[in-house]
Formats: C-alpha cells, structure tokens, sequence
C-alpha cells in the first residue's frame, strides 16, 4: 500500500482525462444544449405569438361581421323605405290618373249629352211642328192661330 | 478461491496489485491499465455523444450524456459563480471516472483475477480507487490546480497575505501560516484518503462474503452490493462536488 510511480503515470492519464474533455467533449455537448434552449424558447415566443395573433384575427373577425350587419341592417331598412316611397307615388299617380280618366269622362258624356240633347229638341219639334201641322190642317186656319203656333214654336226651341 | 494461506491469503492476494519495478519506481500496472482502460471507455462515450450531439430531439445515449453534463453543470453553477473553461469538465471527467472506477467494485471479486490467473498474472486487483496512488493523483492534480488558481486569481503577494494574515490578522503570522497550510494540506488527503477508504472497505466486505458457503454468499452480497450502487455514485459525487467548492474557494478573493 506504498506510494509509488503508480501515482505519477494515474496523474499522467487524469491531466490526458481532463484535458480531452475540456477540449472535445464538453464545449459541443454545451454548445448542442445551448442551441435546444434558444430553439425552445423561440418555439415557445412563436407559439405565444401566434395565439396573440389569433385573438385579434377573432376580435377583427368579430368587427367586421357587427359591421356587415350593421350595414345589411341600414340597407333593409332604406330600401323599405324606398319601396314606400315607390307604393305612396304609384298611389298618388294612379289616382291622379283615374280622376283625369273620370273627368275627361264626364266631359265627353256632358259633350254628348248636349249634342244628344240638340238633336232630340230639334226631332221633337220638327215632330210637333208635323203633328200639328197634319191636325192643323184639318181645323185650325194658319193666319187664325198664327199667334199661338209662334208661342209653342218659341217654347220648344 | 483460497488456494494457499486459508482466508488470510486469499484476502491478501487480493488486495496485491500487480506490479513491476522497484521501490518508488514500482508501477501498478493492473490500476494503471483499469483507470486508462475505463478513461478511454468514458472519453469513448462521450465523444461519440459530443460529435453527435444536436439541438434536435436527443436519443437515449445522447440524453443520458446530457443529462451528466446538466447536472455536472448545474452543480458547478450552485457554488461556482464565474466564468471557467475548465471546472465544469474536470468535473464531469472526476464524477464519470471516479464512477467506472468504483462500479468495479460490482464486478463478482473472483472474476477478472480468476481471467487473470489463467493468463498467468499472480495478482490482480482491478479497482483503480482501492489503490492510494489513483485517489492521490486525482486529488493532487486538484491540489495543483487548487494553488494554481489561488496565484492566479490573487496574485501571488495576495494568496501570500490570505496565508499568513487570516483569519487572525497580521499580528498573529506564524499561527495563521500553520493553520492555512493544515487547512490547505488537507483538502487533497481527505479527498483522496476518503475515496480510497471507502472503497478499500467496500471491496474487503465483498471479499470477506466471497469467503463463506456457496449458499450464504447470495444473502449476504446482493444486500451489500445494492447498498454498494449508492456508495460508488455518492464518493464519485462528493469528490467532484469538493473538487468544484475548493476550486471556487480558490478563486473568491476575501
């Protein structure tokens, strides 16, 4: 159990040991770690990222469909609007229409009404004159009555 | 088994190593040739790992060599507190060595010198850590480097004034000077004596079991070599955590 030359060629191998792994073994080994965590962390922002994104996409998403309803809302609303307006003005024409029908109705009627009426006075009498002519002839002398045919010719003319 | 010199010698044989040379010029050759044996194991493995590692998804090996490095890492950066090229990997090289060297201590004690003895070598003792020379050099080496560090970072009138003006002050010199150098002289015998004793006696208690009937051994050695696991993982842990807490002791300027 002596201390011997044993112990300086153990301290030989233990310095070669440590000396290789210093150099060899443990600045890839750390350098590979090191690389992983700085990959893991970036997954990890990216990811954190991400969601971040999402959220807003969803909150833009979400404005912009209260938009579109809104405007499909205000549009409805403006074309029943219109077709009133459109309804309120076909009415008012239509009427407008139907009483110039009505009134260029009425006038021709009153336009024919009177030329019927012309005619038939002017039948009338013509009848009247030919009917008391044919009963005149027989009784009435036409210098003798003169005056009362004249009366009845001015009251049917 | 016991050949000759009943359980005396069986235990005696082997606890030799063996040898060549003479007096201080004696190599251990079975220590010397098992420690390089198991570094060239631990620098072959994690090699391999070092040249395949990637920032992608690790495989088993891969992960078990990072998952060393991580702790050996994290255990630097609990009491280290500065930037060191070399303490995190002669950490890593003590706690991986030191632990090939003491999982020997597994290995059935008639086995590799029973191979041994067929190929004609008289002794085999193929612990590295239950031979003083191989704890004394790893704990040297951290001496050296202990010193080292201490000029380095101080500068030699500083590490001179830390000798010899604490903890008592300059006025009581010679006291202090005598107290630092126990303190410092026993770091690397602690650390080498308290491996080496451990695993002497562990190895011993496995020798002795080996020495009783067939039948009994089982009970006896499955016990002890699972109490075993822990003993080889935790002097290879505290040697390399003392080796880490001396060095950044050496580098705190007081």
């Amino acid at each position: 159990m002596s201390i011997n030359a044993t112990l300086i060629g153990q301290m030989i191998t233990f310095t070669l040991l440590v000396w290789f792994t210093m150099k060899y073994v443990w600045p890839p080994i750390m350098e590979a770690l090191e690389e992983r965590k700085a990959k893991i962390a970036e997954g990890l922002a990216a990811a954190e990222k991400g969601q971040e994104e999402i959220k807003l996409a969803e909150k833009k998403a979400k404005n912009l469909l209260k938009e579109a309803k809104e405007q499909a809302a205000e549009i409805v609303s403006m074309a029943q609007k219109r077709a009133n307006e459109v309804v309120e003005e076909s009415k008012e024409t239509a009427k407008k229409e139907g009483e110039r029908i009505l009134q260029a109705a009425e006038a021709q009627i009153e336009q024919e009404m009177q030329q019927a009426k012309e005619a038939l006075r002017k039948q009338v009498a013509s009848l009247a004159l030919r009917a008391a002519e044919q009963i005149l002839k027989e009784e009435i002398d036409k210098a003798k009555h003169k005056e009362i045919l004249e009366k009845a010719t001015e009251q049917l003319g | 088994m016991a050949s000759e010199g009943g359980a005396t010698g069986y235990i005696v044989h082997h606890l030799t190593p063996l040898t060549v040379g003479e007096g201080f010029w004696t190599l251990h050759l079975d220590t010397l040739f098992f420690s390089a044996f198991l570094g060239g194991l631990f620098i072959w493995f994690f090699k391999g790992q070092a040249d395949k590692a990637t920032a992608g998804i690790p495989n088993l090996t891969q992960n078990i060599a990072e998952m060393l490095v991580e702790f050996v890492d994290g255990q630097v950066k609990d009491t280290f507190h500065g930037k060191s090229q070399l303490i995190a990997p002669l950490g890593l090289t003590i706690f991986c060595w030191v632990f090939l060297w003491n999982f020997m201590d597994l290995i059935p004690v008639d086995l590799l010198p029973g191979i041994a003895g067929l190929m004609g070598m008289e002794y085999m003792r193929v612990v590295p850590s239950t031979d003083l020379n191989a704890t004394f050099a790893m704990s040297i080496s951290v001496f050296v480097l202990i010193i080292f560090y201490s000029i380095k970072v101080k500068g030699v009138f500083g590490f001179a004034k830390e000798l010899t003006c604490t903890p008592f002050g300059p006025w009581m010199m010679p006291f202090n000077l005598l107290l630092k150098v126990v303190e410092e002289i026993a770091k690397p015998i602690s650390l080498g004596l308290r491996l080496f004793g451990n695993l002497y006696a562990g190895e011993l208690i496995f020798i002795l079991i080996a020495l009783l009937p067939p039948l009994i051994q089982p009970m006896l050695s499955f016990p002890w070599a699972i109490f075993h696991i822990l003993i080889i993982v935790l002097q290879a842990f505290i040697f390399m955590v003392l080796t880490i807490v001396y060095l950044s002791m050496a580098h705190e300027d007081h």
